[in-house]
């Protein structure tokens, strides 16, 4: 590691994957105890490649994710452990000066819910501009005329003359787009999008995946997608992380985990989803519910709820065993899944 | 399933919203036309699945078939009988036997007030249901019809997950013993795993207690999963009006085309080759719907004959249900992408 953090973290110096988690932990004192968010997250990307995070609330994707943006809330989070490595340079350890260049023009990241993401007392020009203003030193009108350059860019019709409107004046689907011009302001190499069309219609959220798409594939950026919808992963990602309970169970290329799970909670989500030749019987529904934090079940935290589960379950807790390739599975059990046998 | 007399019948509803002007002296200067126009039967034992885009008048539809709000014009017979035009004690009467369930578990119950009373608070209101000594009884028989502990009555919903709460949600909605039940979005706030769970317990009562349910989501997959019927909104109208397989098999409306194929198939394999029909912008305001066919200005088949005559909802030549467009034409979408 000494000698990477020695070099000049410019761009193209580093031959590793471009962003590494590693080991991450991250737990919240409350006034009922330690909450534990985020325990052991191992995961990275590198560019043009589209991680997507798949996990229900409270899996810990988006405190993983705001850990790497360094916007996580301290009290009460904690960064309990693990490495966040940028280019080979662990950022957890820099000092918020050169983390906050890191910010916007390394990482960028889009929310779930633009309206409150957005100051709804500014124009949105001048919050784009803002990141040239500040990350950049522009003059106000020249990070102006780029706001617009953006706002363009990311197909805002009439971005002229919308430049000077406030947040309410535009529709769910607009503000996503103006948040995306805000992240991919600064040509940021990694861009994680947390939920970026949860709140959004479909058609709308078509709309603004295949933006994301082609801005991905303009500029080659790695992009982390949060999730929790199976069809919108299976539409874009290269490779999955599925997370439960603070950790992740299961990390697969794409095509391999919708064709053979390898952990019983991916294999459950799966076969959850309402299919057409089994319409009118009973779904398929994972017994009882996601873990509370504050009081993690034993061994593995899926073991409650699992179809799979032996004795050993409620003690040991499962390393992800590495199945083939990039592939892995946090489940003693996990020949058992992927043969199909129950 | 029997084609017997319509427990819901809805004729040409139609409710707008005065958009006013001034503060002292209020002009009108438009309407926000919400519903505009829609019909449709609902029978003993079935499930219409409502879909489309926020904004396009699906909640403001249960409102009305609540009696929640007064329709500008257009009736809502439930068992013969119009619940727009009850009044006093006969709408007090007719709104036993038409619930709601509510999307969001998290506001729609009242913090500070026991699960006991949550779903006993209808028994208070419709006092000749349950003689007020087995009121408590009877809310323990909910809780045990929905997959809840009795024995957690005096518990307050804080105690309990998002699931759990959509469930104390459904029982209130079944304490009265209703024929129609509205959802709301019922699933769309829980989690993905938790999601088939209700929709279980949705389908379950359903053949236990021969529910008629008006199923509003956005989520056309699990619409599809209990609708026997599929009706798809548009800007305050029914776009088109089928059985789920011909809605989801064999779509006629270029708006059912384009919102089923946007929505992501849980599969990867040949997502390279899929062909989406993207629509551009956003629906146009409800406030000012563009003349004749409200879906021309995104629509890529609009001609002339859009703009100036609106298409009506009916069965075209080379469809099998109705379809308000004046160029329906089945197409599979669905099926040509996977």
């Amino acid at each position: 590691m000494v000698e990477v953090l020695s070099e000049p973290a410019g761009r193209g110096s580093y031959s590793g994957a471009l962003l590494e988690v590693e080991d991450l932990h991250v737990e919240f004192h409350t006034r009922q105890g330690v909450a534990k968010a985020v325990n052991g997250v191992t995961y990275s990307v590198n560019p043009g490649e589209t991680l997507a995070v798949l996990g229900e609330s409270g899996s810990g994707k988006s405190v993983t994710a705001q850990t790497i943006m360094g916007i996580l809330d301290m009290p009460p989070g904690r960064i309990a452990g693990g490495q966040i490595r940028f280019r080979g340079v662990d950022i957890l350890k820099l000092p918020e000066d050169q983390r906050r260049r890191i910010r916007g023009e390394g990482i960028a990241m889009v929310f779930q819910d633009a309206l409150s993401a957005l100051n709804p007392v500014f124009p949105v020009g001048w919050q784009i501009a803002e990141m040239f203003r500040i990350h950049r030193g522009s003059s106000r009108s020249d990070a102006k005329k780029k706001a617009v350059e953006l706002m363009d860019r990311v197909r805002i019709p009439g971005a002229r003359d919308r430049v000077n409107d406030f947040p309410h004046q535009f529709s769910g689907g607009m503000r996503q787009r103006i948040m995306i011009a805000m992240a991919i302001a600064l040509d940021p190499e990694i861009l994680i999008a947390d939920e970026p069309t949860t709140a959004l219609d479909v058609t709308v959220q078509a709309q603004i995946m295949g933006l994301l798409a082609e801005l991905q594939r303009d500029s080659n950026m790695g992009l982390i997608l949060i999730t929790h919808d199976l069809g919108v992963v299976a539409d874009v990602a290269d490779k999955i992380a599925v997370m439960y309970g603070g950790r992740i169970v299961e990390t697969a290329p794409v095509h391999d985990l919708y064709a053979n799970p390898a952990h019983p909670y991916s294999k459950g989500l799966l076969e959850s989803i309402p299919r057409v030749d089994l319409k009118g019987q009973e779904l398929y529904a994972i017994k009882g519910m996601p873990p509370n934090l504050l009081d993690m079940p034993s061994g593995c935290a899926f073991h409650p709820r699992c179809p799979y589960r032996r004795e050993d379950c409620a003690t040991a807790v499962p390393p992800l065993y590495p199945i083939s390739g990039s592939r892995g599975s946090a489940c003693h059990y996990w020949r058992e899944v992927v043969d199909g046998s129950r | 399933m029997a084609p017997a007399e319509p427990i819901l019948q809805v004729r040409d509803l139609v409710k707008h919203f005065p958009l006013t002007q001034g503060i002292l002296f209020k002009r009108q200067i438009g309407a926000i036309k919400a519903v505009d126009g829609v019909s449709f039967d609902l029978h003993r034992g079935e499930t219409l699945g409502v879909v489309g885009e926020s904004g396009c008048g699906k909640s403001t539809l249960a409102k009305v078939m609540m009696a929640l709000e007064r329709p500008t014009s257009g009736s809502v017979m439930v068992n013969g009988k119009d619940i727009t035009k009850a009044k006093g004690a006969e709408l007090k009467r007719m709104r036993r036997n038409i619930q709601m369930v509510m999307q969001d578990p998290y506001t729609s119950l009242n913090p500070r007030m026991t699960v006991g009373d949550i779903i006993g608070e209808p028994f208070e209101i419709h006092s000749e249901v349950v003689p007020k000594g087995d009121r408590r009884k009877r809310v323990q028989e909910l809780l045990d019809v929905v997959g809840l502990n009795p024995d957690h009555i005096n518990r307050y919903p804080h105690q309990f997950s998002g699931g759990q709460r959509q469930r104390i949600g459904i029982a209130r909605g079944l304490a009265l013993q209703p024929e129609i039940i509205i959802c709301d979005e019922p699933v769309s706030a829980l989690d993905v795993s938790i999601q088939a769970q209700v929709m279980n317990l949705l389908d379950r009562l359903q053949k236990e207690f021969n529910l008629a349910y008006i199923f509003i989501a956005h989520d056309l997959s699990v619409v599809r999963h209990i609708s026997d019927r599929v009706a798809v909104m548009y800007l305050g109208k029914i776009v088109e009006l089928g059985g789920d397989n011909q809605i989801y098999e064999r779509p006629s409306h270029p708006y059912t085309q384009a919102l089923l194929s946007a929505v992501p198939v849980p599969n990867p394999e040949g997502r390279e080759a899929r062909q989406r029909i993207i629509l551009q912008g956003d629906p146009p305001s409800p406030a000012n719907p563009p003349s004749g066919c409200r879906f021309r200005t995104r629509c890529w088949k609009a001609q002339d004959i859009c703009a100036k005559e609106e298409p009506l909802l009916q069965i075209r030549p080379g469809t099998d249900h109705p379809s308000a467009c004046h160029f329906a034409e089945a197409l599979d979408v669905v099926h040509s992408q996977s």
